[in-house]
This record gives C-alpha cells, structure tokens and sequence, in this order.
C-alpha cells in the first residue's frame, strides 16, 4: 500500500495529481473556479505524500486505496490540544 | 486524532481505511505518536499520518487556514469508487464527533448495497426504517416515516 522511504534531510512534500484539463468552453461565471476543489459527489483529489506509519517513513498515494472507504481527517497540528 | 486512533477496530470492521494529514512533518508525527498518542491509546497509531507541509493537500481539499497555516479540521468519506460522499469542516477549537462520521458511514454503506434504491432518511443508523424512492414515495413519506423515528 505504502511504499517505504528512508528517512533523510531533504524535505519532500506533499503533492497533489493535476486536475482534468481546462474546459475549452467559456466559463459563465466571473469567479475563477479551482478544478481541484473538493466536493461531495465529485471525484476526491488525489495525492501522494510522505508519511508517518508504525515506525517506518511511507509515501502515501490516495489512489493506493482505490476500491476501500477511506476516511480522511486533516487536523490543525501534532501537539495541539484537542 | 487519537479518538479515531482509538475505535480505529470499529473503522476497519466496517472496511473503512484511514488517513490523517496535517501540516507537520512525517519526523514530528513520530515523536507525537511515541511521545503523546500512543499513552493515549495505548498502543501506536495503527493508520499512515501524512504530512502535509507546504499544503497542498489542504488547499485541494479547501481545508487550508492561510492566515495560520494549518489545516482546519476537515473529514471526507470516500467510497469505494473514490467520490467523495461526505464532508464536515470544523475550525480548530472544537473537535469531532466519530460516532457520527461512523453512523455516516454506515448509512453511505446501506445506500451502496441496495445501489441506491433505498435512502437514509434524518438520524438514520442500522436496524432503522429506510425510504424507498420511487412514484409512490411522493407525498406519501409521513405515512412510512415522521421526526420522532430520527
């Protein structure tokens, strides 16, 4: 599911899979829309990103899980208080 | 996050995978897990914590606070397909409710097994009446279903 990662000092971040191209058709309204906002009934963005897991470093790619329930909780920081 | 660390028995048991993301590095999800999590739960925490530094990730799901930098407590259920079928946004000082993302879940669950034909109505949980959409239905709800069954 994960693919191990030695630890090491540079700093890989997270990314996030590009979305569908831009439609060739005029938008009707003025706001620009962000193909990768996430909704509920549409397609959940997909990513792969360095992990902590079971005292190993990790990728994690979100369509690893393909064909699971996933729940996927961000939460504001380590050592906060709730 | 160690609530869900917790009753994360109760999530596989009903197939549920999951994955937690904040804007701390994978190095720091460590020390927080061996360090405060794990006394919590008695035990390290059992699903993959991504980091998220630059947030990408946050920004792609609108759970990214600009002005502090972190993350805002977003929670997705994606179904097996990958579509996203819930979501619940909180800021920082509040914090979730897993029995009800669980309860979610399991209605998400019963819709997909009867592949639609039947719908969870308010305050739905397993063993309760479910509605059966179709022309009959219309109009008719307050015969089969009323509040006081939420």
């Amino acid at each position: 599911m994960a693919n191990q990662d030695s630890a090491s000092c540079d700093r890989p971040t997270g990314s996030v899979e590009s979305g569908p191209p831009p439609a060739t058709t005029e938008p009707t309204a003025k706001e620009e829309v962000s193909v990768m906002a996430a909704r509920v009934g549409q397609k959940a963005p997909g990513f792969t990103a360095p992990a902590y897991h079971k005292g190993g470093f990790t990728n994690v790619s979100l369509s690893d899980y393909a064909g699971k329930w996933v729940m996927l909780c961000f939460y504001p920081g380590d050592f906060t208080f709730v | 996050m160690s609530a869900v660390a917790a009753n994360y028995q109760k999530l596989q048991d009903l197939g549920v995978e999951v994955i937690s993301v904040s804007v701390d590095s994978q190095f720091v999800h460590k020390i927080w897990d061996e360090h405060e999590l794990s006394k919590m739960i008695g035990g390290e925490v059992p699903f993959p914590m991504v980091a998220d530094q630059n947030g990408a990730l946050g920004r792609a799901y609108g759970c990214w606070e600009e002005n502090q930098g972190v993350e805002l407590r977003g929670r997705f259920i994606i179904d097996p397909d990958g579509v996203i079928q819930a979501m619940e946004m909180l800021t920082p000082p509040v914090g979730r409710k897993l029995g009800e993302t669980i309860r979610q879940i399991q209605a998400y669950q019963h819709v997909r097994a009867t592949q639609g034909k039947e719908a969870c109505p308010a305050g739905w949980e397993p063993g309760k009446t479910t509605l059966k959409p179709g022309p009959d239905l219309v109009g008719n709800v307050w015969k089969v279903w009323n509040p006081s069954m939420e």
